[in-house]
């Protein structure tokens, strides 16, 4: 399969931006370039004349890409949204992963899917990634919080830690709230009579 | 009782009110429904994500709906415009180096401020997307102004003030609060109102997929009872401060106080350390009949983004004029008594005949005078 095709991936985060590359380059494209800012988005598609540009759905500059490609002149080729009307799967897997693609007019589908499926796996492995980190975050301040109501309460009440912990649990069932909201309740009460 | 889920989409800026209202005030959950807000980042997402399925109603710019159904740019699909969220509402404005350059202009003078840029040179003016009523009233404003050199590009509207700031672009047209935040940071002076250009132009609109509006008729009169509530409440000037209060408290919109008041209040600071300009009719959610989508408002959208007689006619249908009769009649809204009207006629607030007795429109006129008269291409 001939992988000669000349990618441009816009991101910002150039920890995502290499990872892309990576990804596009272990599977044979080696052509591939990535910017950060679509503010000199113009010159850098005249500059890499690209045949498919990838960028983030959740990227705001997606809006000055489609006028780019909605203007264009007939000097440059025109790059448009990918949208495959017969591969009804394959947009909505792309828009799950996240991820848009803009083509050069004429590019032929066999071309640009293998393209797509790479970047939209890579996308769903970076999506997943991010929302593990998200989730583990979020646990650990959970965990700090419900500790430091622990502490007041053993404080306080001079109870021992797991009388203080089955007490939140209750208030928090008897108010039919969870244990990390009561929690946070009590440390933002604490900290307003300290 | 369970209510039905609806996923509408918007984009965070102040004229997505009657949505937040519509949710936070509870006029949605006595119709039934769970008004789920899906905020996008930007419009193009915003489009792909309703043409697609993922959201069943979405907040969109007024020409979104006629670009979409008549296949220009990006996305075909065939898109209704239930009714109109907001009328007017943006601002055009230049970078500090570009006003000092223009020289002295009365704020809101449309044919100075162009005859000022005609003499200038070559300028870049940022608009938030290309299928928006900024793009068209810039280009229908510029156009009757040959000397002018003017290249418009797309800047996102949260990336507007650092576009001015580094000189990306001399000038911009943008919906609040991006403007009055331009002049908050001190990079860039607001010359006029979007009004100033058509009195009154119809800014986003409450969008839908054809098939699902046709499929979801109660879902779809829920929401549109909704959104008709709460555009009532926001325009009851008594609400107006409590109106801030809650739009700065929702988390759907994330933006601080002062950044909204200028839109909601109607005041505008034009440039850093002026006094406050009160604008007539600078955003009009509800009165004057504003939320009734008049489909000769989608035939001058049409025929500013080059549409053909029979593509004008299309687009004509997509305004559902229809709908909000059927659905919204039996609420005591105002019908007027046609659905097309000469857009532009209107030189000051009129009354005029509607269906269930007089009714007041508001000043619709062009900048330089002229109408358009679509109603011969409609078989009505």
């Amino acid at each position: 399969m001939t992988r000669d095709l000349r990618i441009l991936v816009v991101e910002a985060d150039p920890e995502k931006a290499q990872n892309i590359i990576d990804a596009l380059s272990e599977a044979g494209w080696q052509v591939v370039h990535a910017i950060a800012q679509v503010s000199g988005l113009e010159r850098s598609i005249k500059e890499h004349d690209p045949d498919i540009v990838l960028i983030d759905m959740e990227n705001p500059d997606r809006d000055t890409l489609e006028h780019i490609s909605a203007v264009s002149d007939t000097k440059s080729r025109t790059v448009a949204m990918f949208v495959d009307q017969t591969d009804h799967d394959l947009t909505q897997a792309a828009m799950a992963a996240g991820v848009s693609a803009y083509v050069v007019d004429g590019l032929q589908m066999n071309r640009i899917k293998p393209v797509l499926e790479t970047a939209i796996a890579r996308f769903q492995v970076m999506r997943k990634m991010r929302s593990e980190l998200d989730a583990a975050k979020q646990a650990l301040e959970d965990r700090k919080t419900i500790d430091r109501a622990k502490g007041i309460l053993m404080r306080q009440r001079g109870m021992s830690e797991d009388a203080a912990y089955k007490l939140l649990r209750k208030t928090a069932m008897d108010q039919g709230r969870r244990v990390i909201d009561v929690a946070h309740a009590l440390v933002t009460a604490a900290d307003l009579l300290t | 009782m369970s209510h039905q889920v609806l996923n509408c989409g918007y984009v965070p800026l102040v004229d997505c009110a009657p949505l937040i209202i519509a949710k936070e005030l509870g006029f949605a959950a006595e119709e039934g429904l769970d008004l789920n807000l899906v905020r996008q980042p930007s419009w193009s997402a915003l489009r792909d994500m309703l043409a697609l399925g993922h959201l069943d109603a979405a907040q969109m710019l007024s020409p979104m709906p006629v670009a979409m159904s008549l296949g220009m740019g990006g996305l075909t699909a065939q898109i209704d415009c239930l009714m109109i969220l907001s009328v007017n509402g943006t601002v055009f404005g230049a970078s500090n180096a570009l006003a000092a350059e223009l020289g002295p202009l009365r704020f809101g003078d449309a044919r100075a401020i162009l005859t000022a840029l005609g003499a200038r040179g070559p300028v870049r003016i940022g608009v938030p997307f290309p299928y928006s009523m900024h793009r068209l009233l810039l280009s229908y404003w510029t156009a009757t102004q040959p000397d002018l050199n003017a290249e418009i590009v797309t800047v996102p509207p949260t990336r507007m003030a650092d576009a001015v700031s580094q000189g990306h672009v001399d000038a911009f047209w943008v919906g609040e609060p991006w403007g009055s935040a331009i002049v908050q940071r001190g990079v860039g002076k607001i010359l006029m109102a979007g009004r100033d250009v058509w009195a009154f132009a119809p800014e986003k609109v409450l969008a839908a997929r054809h098939e699902w509006v046709a499929q979801n008729p109660q879902a779809t009169r829920k929401l549109m009872r909704a959104i008709y509530h709460a555009a009532k409440w926001l325009d009851a000037d008594s609400n107006r401060p409590l109106a801030i209060e809650i739009l700065g408290r929702s988390e759907h919109l994330n933006l601080a106080h002062e950044v909204i008041d200028p839109a909601v209040t109607g005041y505008l600071t034009p440039a850093p350390g002026a006094r406050p300009l009160q604008i007539n009719n600078f955003l009009i959610f509800h009165a004057y009949a504003a939320q009734f989508p008049w489909r000769s408002q989608a035939a001058w959208i049409a025929a500013q983004l080059g549409a053909r007689d029979a593509d004008i006619k299309t687009a004509m249908q997509c305004f559902r004029s229809d709908l909000y009769r059927d659905n919204l009649g039996p609420l005591g809204a105002e019908l007027p008594g046609a659905s097309e009207r000469i857009e532009g006629a209107m030189h000051e607030a009129t009354e005029v005949p509607g269906s269930r007795g007089p009714m007041i429109l508001a000043r619709d006129a062009f900048f330089d005078g002229t109408t358009f008269d679509f109603t011969q291409k409609s078989d009505q």
